[in-house]
């Protein structure tokens, strides 16, 4: 079992540990409702260096990466980032992947850590000779800042202006004359900020955030918060198995260039089931792998992930549904061990408030 | 937390007899290892509970646990607060954040589950 370059802190902390990813990391400190209610209105640190960073570089980069990588790339200005997948030939999922343009012919990518290792040989396989490929998932620490009261720690800590960054966009910054990347993204919903240094100065920028009001919050109220939000996560709602088309987040699929696995996530005849948010009645829970059903029994479907919801008080859940249920509105069951729990298909997100893609200044 | 007080079952219910009747609720360490609790299931009043046998479902923000009867008896009470704030299980879980009430115990039973030493040293080598 590996170890972040954090695990004494988040022992010292007293955290709950469990193994993600090949990792032991952090599920929760306090408890994953306070952890959740933390972000959604204060202020927040994840530990993230368990995620992989690798670099694609040179002149052919960026036509490399438009056949390897599901989204278009040549369109992305410097400085932005971009969902997309990295899809094998049936259109599978084999990872999701957030790419960072740092230069004209240079990028980014941050992949899962149980995927990372799969993920650097497939692209390795598939970029040109004189592609340069480097897995910084080692020397890369990432710490993940979320939460309304980010934005103030985060202008606190940079040493440039984060006024003006947008969504999805990043800035090469410093704390302390230590370089930093600061990109407002996230996987909680809420204005936040994911950050990158060298794995030397983690600790520091840590207790840092912490000092400045940041409360630890771990996986457990990571995933209750992606949930909300109908956010995937890979190995539940994407796998290698599932065509990527399903999930539905079409700005994640190029419909103007060719990839890996585009001929398959464009075949209209194998879209036979879509990805919808359910909400339940009260407040209890789908599990993954819960059937779906309709109102004879029979099966319309599968959970792929399902929990209570802190911020909406009762249980919801993502899962397949045969398309002809997919629409907004209807009424599904969910089969249990114990019974058919009623639900409702629900447009996503499913917790409305999040303020991520608010404008910035608002939270300065 | 392991109050001398009460018998506690290997599945983590502790049972404490007063007057014939039986109050039961999940150990300390039980509400610990679920984590946040958000929805608790309970038996009718009137069941007649067999001890071992699942009698009820604790669910928590990540995993829906059964809840096994510490003994024989029939359901004379339970703890509707717990319909609304089943987070008292968390804060509560010796007091406040009890499940549910039984008479016609078998007392007999109650010899066969564990004091509170003897349930310490089954979560010692857990």
């Amino acid at each position: 079992m590996k170890q972040t370059i954090l695990y004494d802190a988040h022992c010292a902390l007293g955290a709950k540990m469990a193994p993600f990813g090949g990792y032991a990391m952090p599920i929760q400190y306090t408890g994953i409702l306070a952890e959740h209610d933390a972000c959604r209105t204060r202020a927040v640190v994840f530990d993230t260096c368990h995620m992989g960073e690798f670099y694609i570089r040179g002149e052919h980069s960026v036509a490399d990466l438009e056949s390897l990588v599901s989204c278009p790339v040549a369109d992305m200005k410097e400085g932005t980032c971009r969902y997309g997948y990295l899809l094998n030939n049936a259109g599978g999922v084999l990872d999701d992947q957030i790419l960072y343009r740092m230069s004209t012919d240079s990028f980014m990518m941050v992949v899962n850590a149980s995927t990372a290792p799969a993920d650097a040989a497939w692209i390795q396989s598939h970029v040109s000779a004189h592609t340069m490929f480097e897995d910084a998932s080692d020397r890369t620490a990432k710490i993940d800042l979320q939460g309304p009261l980010s934005a103030k720690i985060a202008a606190k800590i940079s040493e440039k202006s984060i006024e003006s960054l947008a969504y999805y966009s990043f800035i090469n910054s410093s704390f302390e004359s230590i370089p930093l990347l600061i990109s407002r993204t996230g996987y909680t919903g809420e204005i936040g900020f994911e950050l990158y240094c060298d794995v030397s100065a983690a600790r520091k920028l840590w207790d840092l955030l912490i000092a400045l009001g940041a409360e630890p919050a771990g996986l457990g109220a990571r995933d209750t918060l992606r949930l909300e939000m109908g956010y995937p996560l890979y190995g539940h709602e994407l796998n290698a198995t599932r065509n990527a088309q399903w999930a539905g987040f079409h700005k994640a699929l190029a419909v103007d260039k060719t990839f890996i696995g585009a001929q398959s996530v464009r075949n209209a005849a194998i879209q036979t089931h879509s990805l919808v948010g359910i909400m339940l009645s009260d407040r209890r829970s789908a599990r993954d792998h819960d059937a779906l059903v309709n109102n004879e029994g029979v099966v319309i479907g599968e959970v792929t992930s399902g929990s209570y919801s802190p911020s909406c008080g009762c249980g919801i859940a993502l899962g397949y549904v045969e398309n002809a249920r997919a629409l907004v509105g209807t009424k599904i069951g969910i089969q249990t061990a114990r019974g058919v729990l009623p639900a409702t298909v629900e447009k996503l997100p499913l917790y409305k408030q999040a303020t991520g893609k608010k404008k910035l200044k608002e939270f300065l | 937390m392991v109050p001398k007080d009460c018998r506690y079952a290997k599945t983590h219910e502790w049972v404490k007899v007063e007057n014939g009747v039986a109050t039961i609720g999940i150990s300390d360490h039980a509400q610990d290892a679920l984590g946040d609790i958000t929805f608790v299931e309970l038996p009718a009043l009137g069941k007649v509970l067999v001890a071992g046998k699942e009698c009820g479902v604790i669910e928590s923000v990540k995993a829906a646990s059964d809840i096994y009867a510490p003994l024989s008896g029939t359901v004379v009470e339970v703890n509707t607060s717990l319909n609304l704030k089943p987070e008292i299980i968390n804060s509560e879980p010796h007091g406040n954040g009890w499940l549910l009430k039984l008479t016609n115990v078998n007392e007999s039973e109650l010899a066969q589950l564990l004091d509170a030493p003897g349930y310490e040293h089954q979560l010692e080598n857990e």
